[in-house]
């Protein structure tokens, strides 16, 4: 059930260069379950900028009735995000979408997780919640340099954790699969989350494995009425068929859908 | 009495409000939200006569109190609305106006006949003024001749009364509503959006994959008030007014400009209860405004203070 409710700030710190970690806490918690589920946030009063911020779920503690999202402070909403202080209201519309099927893998199994940097915060909640359920998580995170980095701790505590930064500022210099060429990783489930070129390059790689990849596109409503982020489906030839990203994804099986 | 009733031709609306089309789908998902039942109508997206996919993404773009969209039609075509989006909305106790879109004239005129037999569609929108798409669209809604013809076609095979949605994207708006007047329209709808662009700073690409899109939301409003203030002092046929809708003044200016009713659009997507939000706040305007019927407002800036006094009514 889609929630709309002022939610309260708890805590907001930067983590990173232009990477916040926003605590917010509400009744709205209560309806978050799947890991890699998204919240529509209005990151201001007032029209300019005017519509939600579609960000993803990066962890979720039910019993404070709280969760926490991590985002890129890059253009005019996500920076007036950014500026909100303990104490204040922020209005969220959620939870959103289908997130990562994490009945998809036993317990005593490996799941990999792979994330490119704005990408990388959902998998964390889906790696607390997969260790929950006894099945093992490595985890591999990209992003830009050692500055942008964050969660490697985190991660770190939860499972093996690589890290790959594209100007070798920190772990393996370049790309998530450079770490995948350089060590013989062994999973039985992918879930991944970053940018497309990533994503179409892991599609490349594990075809015909069992692996689910998060989407990103722009939005406008966030739940499937305005037709904004919709995408091609793999096998179909008349080029018709169609999935919207926010209401039938962001996660889909990998092969799926056209990544564009 | 219901303050709020209005009675236009081919419907009869519990309240003023209504979502306008391309912003709230055929209502599934706003009904997840709240019941459709209280809305004064429903503008359902528009349909083709085929499965349209639409144009490439990145198709929405964010703009100062407005944005751009160029999602282009995609609708899953005339059977597809007969078959499950029309059926599925008349659990709703609401009239539906449906948004009629095409390449040639003989697409509008196939499913205007088609879709005014819906036992829940009560009117059509004929929609001569979408800008994203290459054949048909707007290209219908810039030549007032071309525009007159089509109402014309339209006219002679519908079951129920058409409303034309009209393009801002003009250089005379009342000879284009005349023309659309003259050729049989029952009402008019406006604004459409307006063309638009957004370029990307750090590539300088356009942002749409379209390159333009339409832009509405709270920015284009001057606009469409501007031209609903023109065009009902010309026409004798109702408006429904629409363009960047935020707020229940916002209901009341357009009133005042000579609208009849309203819809409200990309507001929806900031936040999906903004329609039963104004429906509610309606009456206690009126009380404020010392007005007994909501009706008694429509053209009142030229009524009122006689902007043009030989179309005083």
């Amino acid at each position: 059930m889609i929630h709309h409710e002022k939610m309260l700030v708890v805590s907001q710190k930067q983590i990173a260069k232009d990477i916040f970690e926003l605590t917010l806490q509400g009744n709205l918690v209560k309806e978050m379950e799947e890991p890699g589920q998204f919240v529509h946030i209005k990151t201001n009063p007032g029209l300019d900028p005017l519509l939600r911020r579609p960000i993803s779920i990066a962890s979720i503690e039910k019993d404070k009735n709280q969760f926490t999202v991590i985002y890129r402070a890059e253009g005019k909403g996500t920076r007036l995000l950014s500026q909100n202080i303990e104490g204040n209201e922020v209005d969220v519309l959620g939870p959103l979408g289908n997130g990562f099927p994490i009945d998809e893998i036993n317990s005593g199994e490996t799941a990999l997780l792979i994330g490119g940097g704005i990408g990388v915060p959902p998998l964390y909640e889906l790696a607390k919640q997969l260790n929950k359920q006894g099945t093992r998580t490595i985890h591999i995170l990209g992003f830009e340099t050692a500055e942008k980095s964050f969660y490697e701790n985190k991660f770190s505590e939860l499972g093996e954790t690589f890290i790959a930064t594209v100007d070798g500022s920190l772990g393996t210099s370049g790309f998530v699969t450079n770490v995948l060429d350089e060590n013989e990783i062994h999973f039985d489930v992918l879930y991944s989350c970053g940018p497309t070129p990533m994503l179409k390059a892991l599609e490349e790689r594990f075809h015909g494995r069992k692996a689910y990849l998060s989407l990103e596109q722009r939005m406008g409503c966030g739940i499937g009425a305005c037709f904004a982020c919709v995408c091609h489906v793999a096998d179909d030839p008349t080029g018709s068929k169609y999935v919207k990203i926010c209401s039938d994804g962001p996660v889909f099986p990998i092969g799926k859908v056209v990544l564009t | 009495m219901n303050r709020l009733q209005i009675e236009l031709p081919g419907l009869s609306l519990k309240n003023p409000i209504m979502p306008a089309s391309g912003c709230f789908g055929f209502g599934k998902e706003y009904s997840q939200f709240y019941d459709l039942s209280i809305l004064g109508a429903i503008m359902i997206k528009a349909t083709t006569l085929e499965p349209r996919y639409g144009n490439p993404t990145p198709r929405v773009a964010e703009t100062s109190a407005g944005m751009l969209n160029a999602i282009g039609l995609q609708n899953p075509g005339l059977e597809g609305v007969l078959a499950n989006e029309l059926p599925w909305l008349e659990q709703f106790d609401v009239p539906i106006i449906a948004n009629v879109a095409g390449s040639e004239t003989e697409d509008y005129v196939e499913v205007a006949e088609k879709i005014s037999v819906a036992p829940n569609v009560k009117a059509l929108e004929l929609n001569i003024s979408c800008p994203n798409v290459k054949k048909g669209g707007i290209a219908f809604g810039t030549i007032p001749e071309v525009a007159a013809e089509l109402t014309k076609r339209v006219k002679e095979v519908s079951s129920v009364p058409v409303y034309v949605k009209l393009s801002p994207n003009v250089a005379d708006i009342v000879g284009m509503a005349q023309a659309v007047e003259e050729a049989g329209a029952d009402g008019l709808t406006m604004i459409n959006t307006l063309l638009g662009m957004r370029l990307d700073i750090k590539t300088g690409k356009p942002i749409l994959a379209n390159k333009s899109g339409g832009l509405s939301g709270p920015a284009i409003k001057p606009v469409a008030i501007r031209m609903i203030y023109e065009v009902s002092q010309k026409v004798n046929i109702p408006i429904i007014g629409m363009g960047g809708i935020e707020s229940t003044d916002d209901v009341i200016e357009y009133f005042y400009a000579g609208a009849s009713a309203v819809a409200v659009g990309t507001m929806n997507f900031t936040d999906p209860f903004i329609c039963p939000r104004i429906i509610k706040e309606l009456p206690g305007k009126l009380d404020e405004l010392k007005v007994t019927h909501l009706s008694e407002l429509t053209g009142r800036s030229w009524k009122m203070y006689g902007a043009k006094a030989n179309h005083c009514s």
